[in-house]
């Protein structure tokens, strides 16, 4: 499949990658047999259609409503948290929360981080800021540990490192950690265990990400099975957590329905092994815990999707990943593919407003539109709606204007041209008509390539006679038989 | 201006004109579906727990200590750590003096940066209470405090937790109300459904990721 | 419809519209409109004649507007919202004369129905009409199965075919259900299942231009699960995804091959063979 496009001028475009990826033989077995079983746990994990509705719905719900309030909910997070003995912190830019997080690490001295996974230090590149400092941030939950290893980003927000079979795993710890392969993945998973235990005992910082904050009570929820994160918030000395601030709910009670959408959704778990509640940090007369508590709240484009009322939907997601798991695309090429942060679904609807439109212009294209994202999207994002909302901010001439930052950069007057053509076709029925006398009588010289449709399809040929000629024709002679009856 | 500031702004603007959503919260969506029978409830947890490798036992309260032991006896282990401003803590040493059982029981009395390295490599198992079970998700409430340090339940590679039947409830919505979680939370709740895992590995599930390679319950019943 | 807004402000946040409850359908009209679409106008125009045959067994007298053409989705979905609004309205004018609107492509059916609220979003008396013809329009199978409730005789030889949906004609439709009931009418017609059956054919309009390697690798997976279901031939009601599979089967040499369904439904119960 590659030779047909110049792969040089196209490794930088989703297009470009997704070939190199199609061709990856293993890579698509990966996906394909992960995404499958994913699919299947989530189905076995909601029996009931009504009851997984109804939960939807409330999901839905809940985010809207505190969407509808956030920058009250964040004001009430604010004075919460810091009542707890949280410190609270407020960044624009990723550039900005960068900086927050270091000033803390070097105010402490701290040179070792270690991090539970949160997607947004990922938006922000932490680990590549850090290390520029001389600060080592390492990762430590085991896909994204895995990941990091290997010099890469995850390809997927839940399961970072589903693009590796255990032989890959094997070989990379065999090269980096100096131990001997296996193909045994609990024998993996201990190596794992063990190198990063360590780790966890000398680090001076914990980062996390969170999973829900709670406005009513102060509270960081984060989700996880492995522990890893209750040792990043635990064991070091300070911890840092970093979040969006589309992350804040009003109530406690929220928590319920949410975290059961979003367990269910992401791995088909009833719960996480571990849900963590951080409320403070360590009272005077605890024996453990971090002695000091920050939270980052990031911005980074977020409140320009919320400018838009449309688009501010995109901000109900819960970070489940059952949009990527569920869509044929990504299930092809991969989360690589995205070449940002976020993939799939999800990341096409909101590294736009990241990163602009016209850094990812073909995203929203990137999709046939086929509604899987949305119809298992836990808090009922019309994903599809916001895709074609794109598509038509993609497009905006130069003179309108832009809602979405980068928007407009596919705008092509020749394309719109041939729109309006498509358009003055289909308003006025003679040419309509003219066209499909035209297109039925001229069939046969269809030519045989057809660019990009042709590559995979013989070209269309039109039948010899349109609908509109069959029908006339066919109930003309009804009401001639009728009349004469 | 501050981030704070642009942010809230920014926030504001969009929302110009515009009333907050109504609070529609249907508590029977996250109740109803997820109510058992009182018979029923402690058997739903524990086979929702035993699916993730949880070991669960009901037995009479007087006779947990001697269970712990011979668990710890079955798995030839050294030491366990315990915490001694407890109620069950204190009951448990009392047991060990008694049984003059062999196992090192450690206290957790100091904080954790005075025996960090001991902690993480040398202690074998602990024991902790816990404030309650959700029988929907299969879940302990754990409520660390002064006296039982977070990490008891995290760091040791066999994890035993006590569970009054009397205390284990539908769901979690049903446990928040009855406990008022809303009116004080601890500095870190947890709801623990098993042993440390991960599946991120061609989704293989492999027990022991970062914490406890084993969960014990220990389910007692009232006398 | 129900309220998408809590409050009437333009940037409210918005909340997922309700659940639309099971549809209520009419009693069998008298008359019809026949939106033909634009594919099977030009492509597959015998299945739009089949779908007329089926309605006037029914004792339906069909309309089919010589001035109708696009239902507009092709701009919609590439986001040239004026160009499609444009191309609505003439549809809009064209069939604002209360009678039911039947289209033999579940798509297109999904475009009247849920998306020119989207597409006149911003034209509030409008809107009224777009509800209108939402309330009126039925997709082929639909109507056969709910209004005509067809009671039908199989006339043709025992055959196993699969059926593919379209992935809006499933989502928002509903037509894979209106389908597999209606061909369980089919005394001969044994359904067979075929691999990741709810999956997209990569069709979707634009996309399997623009992104062809990726639509390709689609298709390519697709036709490979109709051909392993062990069915005869493939049935559809929706005229995009049965360009693309025919002609990716076509270019893969494959004699295995994808019908509309109006036209498998007709010879069957018409008895009549065609080539
Ligand atoms: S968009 Fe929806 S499905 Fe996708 S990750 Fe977010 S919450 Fe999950």
């Amino acid at each position: 499949m590659s030779q047909r496009i110049p792969v040089k001028e196209l490794t930088d475009s989703f297009r470009g990658r997704a070939v190199g990826a199609l061709a990856d033989a293993q890579l698509r077995t990966n996906f394909r047999v992960a995404m499958d079983s994913l699919m299947k746990k989530r189905a076995d994990a909601f029996p009931d259609e009504e009851e997984r509705e109804g939960l939807r719905e409330l999901g839905n719900h809940i985010k809207a409503r505190a969407l509808s309030r956030l920058p009250d909910l964040l004001e009430q997070l604010e004075a919460k948290l810091t009542e707890n003995g949280v410190h609270v912190h407020w960044a624009e830019t990723t550039e900005e929360a960068n900086r927050i997080v270091h000033t803390i690490i070097e105010s402490k001295q701290g040179s070792q981080v270690v991090k539970g996974k949160s997607m947004v230090s990922e938006e922000m590149e932490m680990n590549d800021y850090l290390a520029e400092r001389d600060i080592e941030c390492l990762e430590s939950d085991m896909g994204e540990y895995i990941v990091q290893l290997d010099g890469e980003k995850p390809s997927h927000i839940i399961m970072p490192a589903i693009h590796k079979n255990r032989r890959q795993v094997s070989k990379l710890f065999h090269n980096k950690l100096g131990v001997d392969e296996t193909d045994d993945v609990n024998e993996l998973i201990q190596i794992g265990r063990r190198t990063l235990r360590k780790k966890f005992l000398e680090a001076d910082v914990g980062v996390s990400g969170v999973n829900f904050a709670i406005a009513e009570t102060g509270t960081l929820l984060l989700v996880e099975n492995e522990g890893n994160g209750r040792m990043s918030t635990t064991v070091p000395p300070v911890h840092v957590a970093v979040t969006g601030i589309e992350k804040v709910v009003a109530n406690l009670r929220d928590v319920a329905p949410l975290l059961s959408l979003l367990t269910r959704s992401a791995l088909g778990q009833p719960i996480t092994t571990y849900v963590n509640m951080i409320s403070g940090p360590r009272k005077a007369d605890e024996l453990d815990g971090p002695e000091e508590v920050h939270l980052v709240l990031l911005d980074n484009g977020r409140s320009g999707a919320f400018a838009d009322a449309q688009l501010r939907q995109t901000l109900n997601c819960i970070r489940c990943g059952a949009c990527m798991n569920h869509c044929p695309v990504y299930t092809r090429v991969g989360g690589h593919t995205y070449g940002e942060v976020y993939p799939g679904p999800i990341g096409k609807i909101v590294t736009p407003h990241m990163v602009g439109l016209d850094h990812v212009p073909d995203h929203p294209s990137a999709s046939s539109l086929c509604g899987a994202c949305g119809e298992v999207c836990p808090v009922k994002i019309p994903i599809p709606e916001l895709l074609q909302r794109l598509r038509q901010e993609n497009v905006k001439s130069p003179d309108e204007p832009a809602v979405v930052q980068g928007g407009g950069s596919k705008y092509s007057w020749k394309e719109r041209a041939l729109w309006r053509m498509w358009m003055a076709l289909n308003t006025r029925p003679t040419l309509y008509k003219c066209f499909l006398w035209a297109a039925t009588r001229l069939g046969k010289l269809t030519p045989k390539n057809l660019g990009p449709w042709t590559e995979n399809h013989t070209a269309p040929v039109p039948a010899r006679r349109s609908l509109h000629d069959l029908a006339k024709a066919h109930l003309n002679a009804e009401k001639t038989s009728g009349d004469r009856s | 201006m501050s981030a704070r500031d642009n942010i809230l702004k920014k926030l504001r603007a969009g929302l110009e004109g515009s009333t907050p959503r109504p609070d529609q919260f249907d508590e029977t969506l996250v109740t109803e579906p997820w109510q058992y029978a009182p018979e029923d409830r402690i058997q739903r947890l524990r086979s929702l727990m035993e699916t993730v490798h949880t070991e669960v036992y009901t037995l009479a309260a007087a006779n947990w200590p001697a269970k712990v032991q011979e668990l710890l006896e079955n798995r030839r282990l050294a030491n366990l750590l315990y915490a001694p401003g407890t109620g069950h803590g204190q009951q448990l040493a009392e047991f060990w003096a008694e049984a003059a059982a062999e196992q090192n029981l450690l206290a957790y009395d100091r904080p954790i940066e005075e025996w960090k390295e001991e902690l993480f490599w040398q202690v074998d198992a602990s024991i902790t209470g816990t404030a309650g079970a959700i029988a929907a998700t299969g879940s302990l409430v754990l409520w660390p405090d002064r006296h039982e340090p977070r990490l008891m339940s995290l760091l040791p590679p066999l994890h035993i937790a006590l569970l009054k039947a009397s205390e284990v409830e539908d769901n979690l919505y049903v446990m928040m109300e009855k406990q008022n979680w809303p009116a004080g939370l601890p500095t870190n709740l947890l709801l623990v459904s098993g042993p440390s895992k991960t599946a991120d590995i061609e989704q293989v599930l492999a027990y022991g990721a970062h914490g406890p390679k084993e969960l014990v319950v220990l389910i007692l019943e009232d006398a | 419809m129900t309220e998408l807004f809590y409050d009437a402000a333009p940037n409210a946040t918005r909340v997922a519209p309700e659940r639309p409850g099971p549809r209520t359908y009419p009693a069998k009209p008298p008359e019809v409109t026949l939106f033909g679409t634009c594919v099977v106008d030009l492509f597959f125009p015998e299945a739009g004649l089949d779908a007329i045959r089926l309605l006037e067994r029914e004792g339906i007298r069909v309309h089919f507007p010589q001035e109708q053409s696009c239902c507009g989705q092709p701009a919609w979905t590439s986001g040239y919202v004026n160009e499609a609004r444009e191309v609505a309205r003439a549809q809009l004018n064209l069939l604002d004369n209360g009678l039911p609107v039947v289209v033999p492509s579940g798509s297109c059916a999904g475009m009247f129905r849920q998306h020119y609220r989207e597409v006149f979003a911003e034209e509030p008396d409008t809107l009224k009409r777009v509800d209108d013809l939402a309330e009126r329009t039925f997709e082929l199978t639909e109507f056969l199965l709910h209004v005509c409730k067809v009671d039908w005789q199989d006339l043709g030889q025992p055959t196993q075919i699969a059926l593919h949906t379209s992935c809006s004609a499933r989502r928002e439709m509903n037509t894979h259900l209106h389908a597999r009931e209606l061909l369980g009418k089919l005394a001969n017609v044994e359904r067979l299942d075929h691999d990741h059956e709810s999956e997209c054919c990569g069709f979707g309009g634009t996309f399997s231009v623009r992104m062809p390697e990726v639509s390709g690798a689609m298709v390519l997976d697709k036709t490979r699960s109709l051909r392993e279901s062990g069915a005869v031939e493939m049935v559809t009601a929706d005229g995009g995804c049965l360009l693309n599979i025919n002609g990716s089967l076509e270019k893969q040499k494959q004699t295995f091959r994808g019908r509309h369904l109006a036209s498998f439904l007709w010879a069957r119960v018409s008895g009549e063979v065609k080539s």
